[in-house]
């Protein structure tokens, strides 16, 4: 999986940064010697909430500053390459659209501004058909311990980290196109309407797969709330 | 959230506890008997019939000329009917429809009045051992239902035109958007009698399931036999009107925090849409000194517009009161419409102090909130009053915050809510590095985050300044992403999702690796405080 990671170098340093140890399958905190995981109600720290706003802290250990780009380490699950060629296909039938419109409006008006027009369209879909591959790649989600972690994006990278426990539902949404290559999109709802993942194609035995773990480990977290 | 307040659950379910809490009821002499009753006889007129007679008002006021010449000859001054425009009541006059309109008259009159009346028959509610009912609607019946385990919270509303007539609104909120049961409108003191018996009916079910009650209304008796029969109406009227918002033995009688009046219309009158305001009266000013008098006709209507926006503003938020109650933080608001919200503990997803620039001289501060159960349309109309405190000092906006948060410790909160504002640089907050001062040339001294055992709380903004404070339990998610401009800088940006509201948690610059362990460390911490919550019952079955 790691090898479909986009061809972004990573920084040397990382290994051996002590920041960069949280490894993605256990809930260790962060930055375990450079840092103490701030949570852990250690004597004296009050639990409740007004408690908590009322205690004087100190700010942690500044992080170690790394180069490099934002990255979260860990075994990131990658979605399937053909999810680029659904994208494809389904820009170049809008492209297919888009010209033959053009075209019949240009017969019915015999004027050239259709052509210019749908030209247009045509050359945005292709410069953005050029990013596509990379566009999808750049999806990952990761399962932890108790939460999913998602990223998505090169020029604009995100990271989203939902608490299983957090789960509403979980939908399955398959296209006409997703269908034909037996993929499937994955749908991760929350009580905040921003806060909700989609993970696009993934293949259809997987995505259920992951709907069934998603169920069961929020069912578990939830009674554990 | 904590559990101060809250009762804790049962080792084990107690039956016997949903007995207990009918009979406690029972015995006071309720609406909450399990039979169905009637609303407010004047429901149909306070929910239809203003419509109806609005209507009327415009019928008349388009035909006031007619009236006045048919009445009053006297006056009718010298309007003559032209013939060249339809008049619907010349051409009745001329072609002797005058008795078959009088009786399309009169029947449409006994229909809208039949309407009203069966309307108000076929509505009736019962609250019995296990759910609130309604039943509505003369051909398309509705029926709702909730379930009394389900119940978050009751509230009881007075809108100004059925106050006047006694009557009150109580909704029965329940876990899921949109599904409340509305009562509207009944009689006031029976409203508030059955709002208690609702919470101590709901509680006496949920400790029979081996649940935690609703906070405060435990079948210990909450309902007190005190009240009275309704015997000198205007007296009781006027009472309502005057007396203090919360009834005397559901909350404590004095409210943690008072807005002097003067401040809060200077408050609403302080701030940047007075600028503009200002900006136009001046400029309209100047164009009639100089000859432009038609100026006067957009003029006026504008500066109508903002004194009533500025009036109702202020009139909201008069007579405000908060204060915590067993059952909840109770807030009052509203001279005309009065408004009275229980927020139960574990509704409060976000809490913001904020100052506009403009309120920089006079030291007052706002507190919002983002809370569970609000629907997405509320939020976007700016209903829901999630502005728990319109103005106020920052030790009142502490002592607020403390009230959200379950707890009563004021004054080392407010050296810690103080440190955040006004010593940006020695509050234990992480901060932004010095380069993000080439994204964000002002704030970024400012910006910044700091994790508490608890809490997460997000500081930003110079001009308008703002704390964002998330319990870490009800985070539903924590994001961190960076664009091109930030990546040449080394920089990142972070966001926590809550529930829906006019709060939101934006971290705008942090250095990238510090937005790594942000993340990193919230996401777990907002594990971990979540699985140790135990008001989960409260909240996870919010939506």
């Amino acid at each position: 999986m790691e090898s479909q990671v986009p061809a972004e170098p990573r920084a040397p340093a990382e290994p051996h940064s002590s920041v960069r140890s949280h490894d993605g399958a256990t809930p260790v905190g962060p930055g375990t010697e450079s840092a103490p995981a701030p949570v852990e109600s250690g004597p004296g720290l009050p639990d409740t909430l007004a408690g908590s706003l009322a205690t004087p802290i100190e700010a942690p250990e500044p992080a170690v500053e790394t180069p490099g780009r934002l990255e979260i380490a860990g075994e990131w699950r990658r979605v399937s390459p053909r999810a680029i060629t659904i994208e494809l296909v389904g820009d170049a039938i809008g492209t297919v659209v888009v010209v033959a419109i053009a075209v019949v409006v240009w017969l019915l008006i015999d004027h050239p501004w259709p052509l210019i027009a749908g030209g247009a369209i045509v050359l945005a879909t292709v410069i953005t058909a050029a990013f596509v591959p990379r566009r999808i790649r750049s999806i990952g989600y990761l399962l932890r311990e108790d939460d999913l972690l998602f990223r998505r994006g090169i020029m604009w990278q995100r990271f989203v980290a939902v608490p299983y426990g957090r789960m509403q539902l979980v939908d399955i949404n398959r296209g006409p196109l997703a269908r034909a290559f037996g993929l499937a999109e994955l749908k991760f709802v929350t009580a905040s309407p921003a806060a909700g993942i989609t993970i696009p194609g993934l293949p259809l035995e997987e995505a259920e797969g992951l709907r069934d773990h998603l169920v069961s480990v929020a069912e578990s977290r939830r009674t554990g709330l | 959230m904590s559990d101060a307040g809250t009762p804790p659950p049962p080792e084990r379910p107690i039956p016997e506890a949903s007995e207990i809490a009918r009979s406690t009821v029972l015995a006071s002499g309720t609406l909450a008997d399990g039979e169905w009753h009637r609303l407010h006889p004047a429901t149909p007129l306070l929910r239809g019939g203003i419509a109806f007679i609005a209507i009327l008002g415009i019928v008349i006021a388009n035909l006031r000329e007619r009236l006045v010449e048919m009445f009053l000859p006297q006056f009718a001054g010298d309007y003559r009917y032209d013939g060249e425009n339809f008049d619907p009541l010349d051409y009745t006059f001329s072609h002797g429809y005058v008795g078959w309109v009088l009786l399309g008259l009169a029947v449409l009159l006994v229909v809208v009045i039949g309407g009203f009346f069966l309307s108000w028959r076929m509505h009736s509610f019962r609250v019995t051992d296990e759910a609130v009912e309604v039943r509505s609607g003369i051909l398309f019946r509705t029926h709702r239902k909730a379930k009394l385990d389900r119940v978050q919270g009751v509230g009881l509303s007075k809108p100004f035109l059925p106050r006047l007539f006694g009557a009150a609104r109580l909704d029965v909120n329940v876990a899921g958007q949109s599904a409340d049961v509305k009562l509207e409108y009944l009689s006031t003191r029976p409203a508030e009698k059955l709002r208690r018996d609702v919470l101590t009916l709901a509680s006496g079910v949920r400790l029979a399931e081996g649940e935690a009650p609703l906070p405060g209304a435990g079948p210990a008796g909450v309902v007190s036999p005190g009240d009275g029969l309704i015997t000198r109406h205007v007296v009781d009227r006027a009472n309502d009107f005057l007396s203090p918002e919360l009834p005397e033995d559901q909350a404590p009688p004095e409210s943690i925090v008072r807005i002097p009046v003067g401040r809060l219309v200077a408050s609403t009158v302080v701030n940047e849409g007075t600028v503009f305001v200002t900006a136009i009266l001046v400029f309209g000013i100047v164009m009639i000194a100089n000859g432009n008098t038609w100026v006067i006709f957009t003029l006026v209507p504008t500066l109508l517009g903002i004194g009533s926006y500025y009036w109702s503003t202020i009139t909201k938020s008069l007579r405000y009161s908060i204060a915590g109650t067993p059952s909840g933080v109770r807030i009052g608001f509203g001279l005309l419409s009065t408004s009275n919200d229980t927020l139960p503990p574990g509704r409060v997803h976000a809490v913001q102090i904020s100052q506009p620039l403009l309120w920089r001289p006079f030291g007052w501060w706002q507190v919002k909130i983002n809370k569970a159960g609000l629907s997405a349309e509320a939020a976007a109309g700016g209903k829901g009053n999630t502005t728990i405190l319109p103005v106020g000092t920052l030790r009142d906006a502490t002592a607020v915050v403390q009230l959200m948060l379950d707890g009563a410790d004021v004054d080392s909160t407010y050296e810690q809510v103080e440190a955040a504002m006004m010593r940006p640089g020695e509050s234990g907050f992480v901060l932004a590095p010095k380069r993000a001062r080439l994204i964000d040339p002002l704030a970024w001294r400012r910006t910044g985050y700091a994790l508490r055992p608890t809490l997460l709380v997000f500081r930003t903004g110079v001009l308008w300044r703002k704390l964002v404070i998330l319990p870490l339990a009800r985070i539903q998610s924590v994001q961190i992403s960076q664009g091109p401009l930030e990546r040449m800088l080394r920089l990142s940006s972070a966001r926590v999702h809550t529930v829906i509201g006019p709060v939101s948690a934006v971290l705008p610059t942090i250095a990238k690796d510090e937005a790594a362990l942000l993340f990193d460390r919230a996401s777990l911490a907002a594990v971990r405080a979540s699985s140790q919550d135990h008001s989960h019952r409260w909240a996870s079955e919010e939506r």
